[in-house]
């Protein structure tokens, strides 16, 4: 499970107190055989693989999921730019019901940052009415006026807006979809919590940013993650680090740190290759030290960081295109483009969470 | 100088402690009433402004003029961009009466929906979904526990008479699924969005949520209340400005000397009117916490009126607010100032040796009366102006304010002149002084007698105007409420059912279906109608024209309530705009208690023009004697609650209910009125007693006994108050005229015929006689027991 | 009918031998104390006096020794503590509040220093009061008492439009329109000055002694007790 679960169970911790009252995860371990948890929720099991196009749909069993793009942008103008684009479902009940007695809830978060601004949106929905959800084939999956749609999801267009910034992308790419983890199955902590999650880290981008002093035309990369789950971290697990970078020689790196108060952090990674073949990397392998400290909404936020996987000889330096890309949300956290430089050089993302 | 002085000034309240309780009880009775009808606004008040900001307050809203909105429009606007919530509202009866149900989407409402977020902060999961669940405060909580209803969660800062619910829950119970009332429109919205016209061409943009439509319908009601708060308040006043009166009065030797001895007179005067300061403060605080009190008692019936009337959103609990602990001290202030304004004036003018003649007082006071009949008459012209030229609420109490007013004023003289006729017709010595007398104590009781005057014109006019309306709303109820059951069904299946079963055991069933829809640009009831003889016979027309309804049963016409009438100037034969095409006006009827609009229509035509109305209410006639059994026959069949089945006893017993509870704010403030107006007589009677010895003494030397004299003095009360009654009634007739006539028009939209009850006035006539009588017992008493040597002593000292 | 007070007061003075009996006031032991800080002041002390028709008597005295009181209770208008006063064969003991109002009415009449008229009543209605509340009223005589006092231009003014002397001449006809027995005055002259005040004592003596009423007049002048037939002077409470 990348930082995206760990962000999105958190949101419902805070959000909704039905997850607060979960049973925790030694509980739920219990249920782990009838794949159920107490509430019947479904929880992911080692070699289940992927369906396509079925599981670019909801999956309505399970507590979470989320549809999440970030884009690596560079305008007309030879600025850097970067995008955001997320849909979470939140389940109640693990169940699907007509109109507004449907348990699945939908929030929507959108970003778009440049050097010196970050914009951001926040959208939420009520499943059964139709103001938000996904469907498999044609692909669609929209929250109010944001959309993620096309005949496939190997080709979409991309739309989200707010208050003072909008964005209308074209997303397309021919690589195969990338399981991460074993098959898919993803690994999150020492004691077994898992999630189900795959990439599309191909996407080519063309589009157009609408920002206060006028639309910018922009192309560049975008990577989409899918993932979903029941279960939620350890409690000991305070935030995470999140990397997603793109090599200038085409390959990527997905990795991403589980600060623990109670022991060592858990870290994992998946190295790809330009033709879209995955190493998964256990935890200890993957490793990020913060270098600088930005104060950032009031918080201490690692801006710069040293990121290495010494299996591949990746030692980087990563930094952020702008540091305050603070996502002023109902759960507020820190995400934003960064580039990278040292052993290799590129492009990526960062995500992080828990800095109180 | 000045501690000197102020111990001298004070020293007289140490002497006459009752005239000090007289000053600050007669204050404190003033603000008290005033201040407590203003609590009882201000709580109204505070309760829509709460109430309004519960569903959306001040955002705009998206409407349908048409009627409610469907759900896939919202879904469609926000699927465009617009920033939209969803709100549903409907009213859930429950065995303790109505609640105005709010369905709110959580995740959608805007920040102003204070209700959403403490959602969001407890028990999500129970709000959403099946069964659902309630959330309102604890007083309205307890009105809602009932079998038929989700659980109820009370929460803190819920505003008063309203529950929410997860919309979709609320849709289930009002029955209105798919239906969305109104789309607040949040202040977020993003960078583009198409026009509204493009996406819901049938929805306006409205400046608010329509709570404003409940301030203008009880705005009314609560002028009325002022109006009873200002009144009381200027009865109170009568009292302080009597025992100020009197208090520098008996002081003028004090100042006199004080002046001598080198005291400045404005040093004097601001002494006095710091005195007069500290005085108003502590009454005014007093007076409050007397007025919360009151307002304590009154709000749980103000409350269930508001409820019933007008469905505002009004619980029974006081909440102390600032706003009305200044507004009180401030009045109690001024009243002070009012009342003694002009004692400072003369003692400020007074030459250093005025000699200190009491009878200089009256004879001055005797001078005005020729102004006081000017100002009475300018006020008559102009409340007569105000009725003729003004029009709304406003112009309305002008003209009642002025009426009461030009009375008032127009009391002493006309009581002078009587006097003056009766001195000449009296035969005998005693009786001829006895008339002398009272003449020229006129100017000392004008004051009390005027709050008299006006306290029992409100009384009769008052009186007057509950019981035409209960006798008109008794009468009306009979005729409008023909049906024998009246019964609501659970869905449109067991509706078609029930027809079916009651067909052969009832003599008619009469649908009462409606629809609420915009008619002349404001909120409207439009109801269907069978075309039954239950109708033609019993129906209470005020206007039609000939063959009325066989113009509804064509679908040709339609009857219009009288306040729809009214607002709208329309007549017989006029045409009415109505949603579906314009029908002829055929008739008008009275539709009491009803704040709105209501158009009646023939029932095909209204399922012709909306065939989504529900048709789940009906009106059985029922042969004699089988109320009973077709109403157990209904139980038992359909296993009906009986919240849904009513017969025509039950509702009439209710509505009578309701009316009762309506007045009872009204007759309490009636009645304290008439107290404070005794109390007024009292300090009054007290305040001559005292200056009277010089007037009474010779008479006692001349050979009546105190006795003699104890039993005029009370006579003279008795006679002045019977009087007064006497001159009340025809002003408190015009007083009724103007409520049923100019102002229940205005604020309510009906008109209503004017039964007079003399019974009534003669037990006020007795009422009065006995506030006059008590007060004038205790100065008489002390005549008849004052030890000679005190009236012996008139002769020989210098006063 | 008219009265022949002249004639009476002789017949009453020659024929009887009992120096009480046929007197028209008599007062025996009179006691009267009122209350005061540390216990009752003696006012009288045993005061004993008699006063027959048509005889003029001052009572004098310094102030405070209760010449007043003496004259208040002889009117009816406060009661004794202990004694007796017998007016005109009626012992005053014996009478309730109305029998002293009825003799106030009637054979009495009372003229105080101030305040003596009703102020919601014209002068001339002052001077008919008391003789209409007898029932004794005399409109021929009322205008003569008028016409004798010097009112005639001030019937129709209320008491505060007149000046003192003609408020105490207005008090003086309204005592003898009811022919009363007894003219008793307080201090009549006491508000005003000499000149005013000889003028309205002349007016008294003249028309008592032409009513052929009794005058008991209180003062604490010398020179207006002389002119009176008897004196009393009264000191702390007795007779001195």
């Amino acid at each position: 499970m990348s930082g995206r679960a760990l962000l999105s169970s958190c949101f419902l911790a805070v959000v909704l107190i039905a997850f607060a009252a979960l049973p925790g995860p030694s509980h739920a371990q219990g249920f782990a055989g009838l794949g159920t948890d107490a509430e019947g929720f479904a929880i992911p099991e080692p070699g289940r693989g992927f369906t396509f196009p079925e599981d670019h749909g909801a999956h309505p069993d399970y507590r979470i999921e989320w549809w999440y793009v970030t884009a690596t942008l560079t305008g007309e103008d030879g600025r850097a730019y970067g995008v955001q684009w997320t849909l979470f479902r939140s389940a109640l009940a693990p169940e699907r019901r007509e109109g507004w007695d449907d348990p699945q809830i939908w929030f929507g978060h959108a970003g778009l940052t440049t050097p010196d601004r970050h914009f951001v949106g926040e959208r939420f929905a009520r499943g059964g009415v139709g103001q938000a959800g996904v469907q498999a084939e044609p692909f669609a999956a929209w929250i109010d006026e944001w959309r993620m749609e096309g005949p496939s999801l190997s080709e979409v267009t991309l739309t989200a807006q707010g208050p003072d910034f909008a964005y209308d992308l074209e997303l397309v790419t021919g690589m195969p979809f990338v399981p991460q983890g074993q098959n898919g199955y993803s690994v999150k902590s020492a004691s077994g919590q898992a999630s189900y999650y795959y990439s599309q880290p191909f996407y080519e981008v063309t589009g157009t940013l609408a920002l206060p002093d006028g639309p910018v035309r922009v192309s560049g990369n975008a990577w989409l993650d899918r993932e979903w789950s029941s279960q939620p971290l350890a409690e000991t697990q305070t935030g995470w680090d999140w990397f997603s970078l793109v090599f200038e020689t085409g390959e990527r790196l997905m990795g991403f740190r589980l600060r623990d108060t109670a022991g060592p952090d858990f870290t994992a990674a998946t190295w790809i290759t330009a033709e879209g073949t995955p190493t998964p990397y256990p935890n200890g392998a993957f490793r990020a030290e913060p270098l600088t400290i930005t104060p950032v909404a009031g918080r201490d936020v690692p801006t710069r960081w040293q990121v290495s996987l010494p299996e591949r000889d990746l030692d980087v330096t990563v930094e952020a295109l702008n540091p305050n890309s603070w996502m002023e949300t109902a759960f507020p956290y820190w995400e934003g483009p960064v580039s990278f430089t040292g052993t290799h050089r590129g492009r990526g993302y960062l995500e992080m969470t828990g800095y109180e | 100088m000045t501690g000197a002085a102020l111990s001298a000034i004070l020293g007289h309240w140490r002497r006459h402690p009752f005239q000090l309780a007289t000053l600050v009880l007669g204050l404190a009775l003033a603000t008290a009433l005033w201040s407590g009808v203003q609590a009882i606004n201000a709580e109204a008040r505070a309760s829509y402004d709460a109430a309004s900001a519960a569903v959306g307050g001040t955002r705009p809203v998206l409407v349908d003029p048409a009627g409610d909105i469907d759900q896939a429009t919202y879904v469609a606007l926000r699927r465009a961009g617009w920033q939209v919530s969803p709100i549903l509202e409907g009213w859930v009866r429950t065995p303790r009466g109505r609640v105005r149900l709010v369905g709110i989407d959580p995740l959608t409402a805007p920040p102003e929906i204070a209700a959403a977020g403490t959602v969001l902060a407890g028990d999500l999961t129970g709000f959403l979904g099946q069964p659902g669940m309630l959330i309102a405060g604890e007083a309205t909580a307890a009105r809602l526990e009932s079998a038929d209803l989700p659980p109820v969660t009370v929460a803190e800062g819920i505003a008063p008479s309203l529950a929410f619910a997860d919309i979709g829950v609320a849709q289930r119970l009002l029955g209105l699924e798919g239906r969305i009332t109104r789309l607040i429109l949040r202040e977020d919205q993003p960078l583009t969005r198409p026009p509204l016209a493009e996406i819901a061409p049938g929805l306006e943009e409205r400046a608010s949520g329509g709570q404003a439509d409940l301030a203008r319908l009880t705005d009314s009601f609560h002028l009325n209340l002022t109006a009873f708060g200002l009144l009381s308040f200027a009865v109170g006043l009568f009292i302080v400005n009597g025992a100020i009166g009197l208090a520098f009065e008996q002081r003028r030797p004090t100042f006199r000397t004080l002046r001598a001895l080198g005291l400045p007179a404005r040093r004097l005067t601001l002494l006095l009117v710091a005195e007069l300061a500290a005085f108003a403060l502590i009454s005014g605080a007093l007076g409050i916490a007397l007025g919360y009190a009151i307002a304590a008692a009154l709000l749980p019936d103000v409350a269930a009126t508001l409820r019933g009337l007008y469905g505002a959103p009004v619980e029974g609990g006081l909440t102390i607010r600032p706003a009305w602990w200044a507004a009180g001290m401030a009045i109690a202030l001024a009243g002070t100032a009012a009342a003694s304004a002009g004692a400072l004036w003369k003692l400020a003018r007074l030459p250093v040796l005025a000699p200190a003649r009491p009878r200089a007082w009256a004879r001055a006071s005797q001078a005005t009366l020729g102004p006081q009949l000017a100002a009475s008459a300018a006020l008559a012209l102009l409340s007569l102006a105000a009725g003729t030229l003004g029009a709304g609420l406003l112009a309305g109490f002008v003209m009642l304010g002025a009426l009461l007013l030009s009375a008032a004023l127009a009391l002493p003289a006309l009581l002078s002149a009587l006097l003056a006729l009766a001195a000449r017709l009296a035969a005998g010595p005693r009786a001829e002084w006895f008339w002398a007398d009272t003449r020229q104590q006129l100017p000392g009781l004008s004051l009390a007698l005027m709050a008299l005057l006006l306290a029992l014109a409100a009384n009769i006019g008052v009186g007057t105007m509950v019981s035409s309306f209960r006798l008109t709303f008794t009468g009306w109820l009979d005729q409008r409420l023909a049906s024998e059951i009246y019964v609501t069904a659970e869905d449109a299946a067991q509706a078609e059912a029930m027809v079916a079963f009651l067909a052969p055991r009832t003599n008619a069933i009469l649908p009462i279906w409606s629809v609420e829809r915009e008619v002349a640009g404001a909120p409207a009831e439009i109801f269907g109608v069978a075309d039954h003889a239950t109708y033609r016979d019993h129906w209470p027309l005020l206007t039609a024209l000939p063959e009325v309804w066989d113009l509804l049963a064509r679908g040709e016409g339609a009857l219009i309530n009288e306040q729809l009438a009214r607002r709208e100037g329309l007549a017989p034969g006029d045409r009415l705009d109505l949603p579906g095409g314009a029908l002829i006006v055929a008739g008008s009827y009275s539709d009491y208690g009803n704040p709105s609009a209501q158009v009646l229509i023939s029932v095909s035509t209204l399922t012709a023009r909306f065939p989504e109305v529900e048709r789940l209410q009906f009106g059985l006639r029922v042969p004699p004697g089988q109320t009973e059994a077709v109403m157990a026959a209904l139980t038992g069949e359909f296993g009906l609650d009986p919240g849904r089945m009513m017969d025509q006893q039950a509702i009439k017993a209710f509505s009578l209910q309701v009316f009762e509870r309506t007045f009872t704010v009204t007759g309490a403030l009636n009645v304290m009125t008439l107290a404070v107006a005794g109390f007024a007589i009292l300090t009054s009677l007290l305040t001559l007693a005292a200056m009277r010895l010089p007037q009474l003494a010779p008479v006692w030397a001349l050979g009546l006994t105190r006795a003699q004299l104890a039993r005029l003095e009370l006579l003279r009360a008795l006679g002045l108050a019977a009087v007064t009654m006497v001159l009340a009634i025809p002003v408190g007739l015009v007083l009724a005229w103007v409520l049923l006539a100019v102002i229940n028009v205005e604020a309510f939209g009906w008109r209503l015929p004017m039964h007079v009850f003399p019974a009534d006035w003669l037990w006020l006539g007795a009422l009065a006689l006995l506030a006059a009588g008590l007060a004038a017992l205790w100065p008489a008493l002390r005549l008849a027991r004052m030890a000679p040597a005190d009236l012996v002593r008139v002769f020989s000292n210098e006063r | 009918m008219r009265p022949r007070p002249r004639a009476q007061a002789l017949y009453l003075s020659n024929h009887l031998t009992d120096p009480t009996a046929g007197m028209l006031l008599t007062a025996t032991d009179l006691t009267k104390a009122f209350p005061g800080e540390g216990g009752p002041t003696r006012v009288l002390d045993g005061v004993s006096f008699t006063l027959a028709a048509g005889e003029t008597l001052a009572l004098t005295g310094e102030s405070g020794s209760g010449k007043s009181t003496l004259l208040h209770i002889a009117a009816g208008l406060e009661p004794m503590d202990a004694g007796e006063i017998t007016i005109d064969g009626t012992a005053l003991s014996t009478l309730d509040d109305g029998g002293r109002a009825a003799l106030r009415r009637q054979t009495v009449s009372v003229v105080f220093q101030q305040f003596n008229l009703i102020p919601s009543l014209d002068a001339a209605a002052n001077i008919a009061f008391q003789a209409r509340l007898a029932g004794r009223h005399d409109a021929p005589w009322c205008a003569t008492l008028a016409e004798r006092l010097g009112l005639r231009e001030h019937l129709a003014k209320y008491p505060e439009q007149l000046s003192g002397g003609q408020q105490q001449r207005v008090a003086i006809g309204r005592a003898l329109a009811v022919r009363p027995k007894i003219v008793m005055a307080d201090e009549p002259t006491g508000n005003l000055d000499e000149a005013t005040g000889d003028q309205v004592i002349d007016l008294m003596l003249g028309l008592t002694a032409d009513t052929g009423a009794a005058l008991l007049m209180v003062t604490h002048s010398e020179r207006l007790a002389a002119r009176l037939s008897r004196r009393l002077q009264l000191s702390r409470g007795r007779v001195a």
